[in-house]
């Protein structure tokens, strides 16, 4: 299915992340956001806000993130592609509600431009220190799917990549922007809405008094339906089962959450994006995302002029983490460096896949500006020449 | 059974359900036309369920229907004996 | 004695009973009273949505056989906004508890009221959260026993109808589970009014709240709503407020008009962007 013409603005643009993630909603086919402002992430529904009337979506600021995580998720279920637009201190708010998209299985977005925390932090600078609360948040089992853009044009992509896999595995989907990427303005080129992929969401073909909502007809995503049809269906945030009823014991509690988790890490070769390079003969490899990925390009390239063999491998999803490919690579290298705003996140998932095989090496950052690559240069020497030294982790 | 319930001049006929009911008695008490009160008997659960104790009173208001909290109990209207 | 079906069984989810609430709680008697202000409301059934929260109350939409949604404590509202917003065309009512709806729920309810949404709310107060075991509410009663305030409420509770009134609802009743016509009544006129709609509906909990406070079963309970309530159509919904032990005042408090949300959305951003603006009615 291609994207619909009405909200595409084909061109060539100067935008910012936050601009162009609004674009990337909106040619996704996304037609309803409820938000709350929050520095740095205001920008989205400013835009949402002024470009909705146009295309025939709907914008509420609601009072509060709380309301806006379930607000797009009623949304929905009456038939919307739906979104939300947060960051750190709302989208510990929505963390609840993250659990119940979950359970209901409700394909929708939830965008978070990162800023310093804990707590009310660094308003107005980036960070990427919710990264591991955007897949371990809320309570209970499950997996994520998140994406982290390193740059505007990438904010407008993934955005739809989001809304696309949101609908493909009916799960919340995360955008794990930051401040500097939401703030930066580049040129944003915005394809013909026939080079737009959409997916849409399945939805039963079953008649009306047939239809269970957890049915799964053969897969392992249910086919959805929304409410008006006739299907006269009962979903719950409560474990259940196939047809959508609470069932309490351990037995259904099995069947109804482990498919839950199963849905993403079954699938997580078709989820992975990753963008490597010279990883092929690298003794070091810098593991990146985000804005922290542009500043790693600079000090690959600082260390390689100092005769260092260095890779790059960037994370473009975030969740489920590339821990196939991290494996096969600490196989042969002799040393992961991980430069993250915060202070050791998506390191320990590093260090983890490579299970002993090789030396991770964190650089971390408490976040209000970005690193300085002569630092991330220093620790890909340090990891060079110490790959054979004692444990020294960080 | 309408005819038998005819037969006494009801002009409504009360349904009960016993297994549902919980024995909370809001039928009986609610009654316009004192039709129920409570059976001897237990049903599954333990509860006593309600009765016709008086059928012919039976006007099948529904009354017993929409208070019982537990969908029990319901009364319907009889048709009219034809006037001869 | 074999019994023909209960008329009413063709609204519920009967593979599911007997449900889960107390012998003579009231529940299950406010259902009774929905289903038949639904069939006479003129909606068809498959356009009306039940969103509910968590609590005993919140168990309704899994008995109702309608498209229903169990969702989080205290947020069945805004996901009821988004629901309502997305679809316009369905008819969209929470029902939930008093715990839910105010504590929990309290800002939500007063801003889809400020916004007017088209929404009704269906409010079964029982002054406690029963599903919990019995805890204190913003509606129970200064003096009444509950588990968490075990020598008695100290806090002054909330007057529903006049929260309501204020906040901008405009529809406003009060019933108790006695009052089985008018309630039906007054939820079928709430769910066919266009805009924020609200129905409190003062119901026994024999298990906790009554046990506690020594009010006797679902029955007695009953009894008493019947003995002390005065139904006062058009009361000042400020002079309505609950004391333990006390009148119980009823009645349709509030009926009024005023654009609902997505009227005046339309109405006003039509004046702003003119002819170019066309009206929003849902996304599909």
């Amino acid at each position: 299915m291609k994207a619909d013409p009405r909200g595409v603005l084909t061109g060539a643009h100067f935008l910012d992340g936050d601009h162009a993630c609004c674009e990337g909603a909106i040619a996704a086919g996304c037609r309803f956001v409820a938000g709350y402002p929050i520095t740095p992430s205001t920008e989205v529904v400013e835009r949402i806000a002024s470009r909705f009337p146009s295309v025939g979506g709907m914008f509420i600021q609601m009072e509060d993130e709380i309301a806006s995580s379930i607000a797009i998720q009623g949304a929905v279920w009456g038939g919307a592609k739906a979104m939300t637009v947060t960051s750190g201190p709302g989208f510990s708010l929505m963390m609840e509600h993250i659990g119940l998209a979950v359970m209901l299985e409700t394909p929708c977005v939830f965008v978070d431009v990162q800023r310093g925390g804990p707590s009310t932090g660094l308003p107005t600078l980036p960070a990427q220190a919710d990264m591991m609360q955007a897949r371990w948040g809320s309570h209970g089992d499950y997996e994520i799917i998140a994406f982290s853009p390193n740059s505007p044009q990438e904010c407008f992509d993934l955005t739809i990549r989001a809304f696309n896999m949101a609908e493909e595995y009916r799960v919340p989907v995360m955008m794990m922007m930051d401040e500097c990427v939401g703030h930066m303005t580049e040129k944003v080129v915005i394809p013909r809405p026939e080079e737009i992929d959409i997916t849409e969401r399945r939805f039963t073909t079953a008649r009306p008094g047939e239809y269970l909502p957890y049915n799964l007809d053969g897969g392992i995503v249910p086919p959805m339906a929304k409410a008006g049809d006739g299907h006269r269906f009962h979903v719950t945030g409560l474990t259940h089962d196939e047809r959508g009823y609470p069932v309490m014991n351990a037995d259904a509690q099995e069947k109804c959450v482990h498919r839950l988790v199963d849905k993403i890490r079954n699938n997580a070769e078709d989820i992975i994006r990753l963008e490597e390079s010279e990883t092929e003969d690298a003794d070091v490899v810098v593991v990146s995302y985000g804005i922290t990925s542009r500043v790693a390009v600079k000090a690959i390239e600082m260390a390689k002029a100092d005769g260092i063999k260095v890779g790059h491998l960037r994370l473009i999803s975030v969740w489920p983490f590339p821990e196939r490919r991290i494996r096969e690579l600490s196989a042969r290298v002799k040393a992961f460096v991980m430069p993250e705003l915060n202070y050791g996140q998506m390191f320990f998932e590093l260090r983890s896949a490579a299970h002993g095989a090789t030396r991770s090496y964190l650089v971390p950052h408490g976040g209000g500006t970005v690193h300085d690559p002569e630092v991330i240069c220093g620790k890909i020497k340090e990891a060079a020449s110490q790959a054979q030294s004692k444990e020294v982790l960080w | 059974m309408s005819d038998e319930a005819k037969a006494t001049g009801a002009r409504g006929l009360v349904n009960i359900n016993t297994e549902l009911c919980k024995g909370c008695g809001f039928c009986i008490e609610f009654c316009p036309t004192g039709t129920l009160g409570f059976s001897e008997e237990f049903n599954s659960k333990g509860y006593h369920p309600p009765k016709a104790v008086k059928p012919e009173a039976c006007t099948g208001c529904d009354l017993c229907g929409i208070y019982c909290p537990d969908f029990a109990i319901f009364g319907i209207p009889l048709k009219k004996k034809a006037v001869a | 004695m074999v019994s023909p079906t209960n008329p009413v069984n063709q609204y519920l989810r009967t593979d599911r009973m007997p449900h889960i609430w107390c012998s003579g709680c009231g529940l299950g008697t406010t259902v009774n009273c929905f289903v038949r202000a639904v069939e006479g409301c003129g909606f068809p059934l498959d356009r009306i949505s039940v969103v509910s929260g968590i609590g005993c109350t919140g168990r309704v939409a899994g008995y109702l056989k309608l498209d229903s949604f169990h969702t989080t404590h205290g947020r069945p509202i805004p996901f009821a906004t988004g629901l309502k917003l997305a679809n316009p065309n369905l008819k969209v009512v929470v029902y939930s508890g008093d715990g839910d709806l105010f504590a929990i729920g309290g800002n939500h309810f007063i801003h889809a009221a400020r916004r007017n949404m088209d929404l009704t709310i269906i409010c079964v107060n029982n002054f406690t959260y029963g599903m919990t075991g019995g805890q204190v509410t913003p509606t129970t009663p200064i003096d009444a026993i509950a588990s968490t305030s075990p020598y008695g409420n100290v806090e002054e509770p909330f007057n529903l109808p006049h929260l309501a009134e204020s906040a901008g609802a405009v529809y406003v009743a009060r019933w108790t589970t006695f009052h089985v016509r008018q309630v039906t009544k007054a939820m079928k006129e709430a769910i066919q009014k266009k805009g924020f709609s609200f129905v409190e509906i003062i119901a026994p909990c024999p298990t906790l709240y009554g046990r506690r406070n020594r009010l006797g079963d679902g029955l007695e309970m009953m009894q008493y709503y019947k003995e002390n309530s005065v139904i006062k159509n058009g009361a000042d919904p400020r002079e309505v407020g609950l004391g333990f032990k006390g009148k119980i005042t009823c009645g349709k408090f509030v009926d009024r008009e005023r654009p609902s949300f997505l009227d005046q959305y339309n109405t006003k951003m039509t004046e702003r962007l003119g002819s170019s603006f066309k009206p929003y009615k849902g996304v599909l």
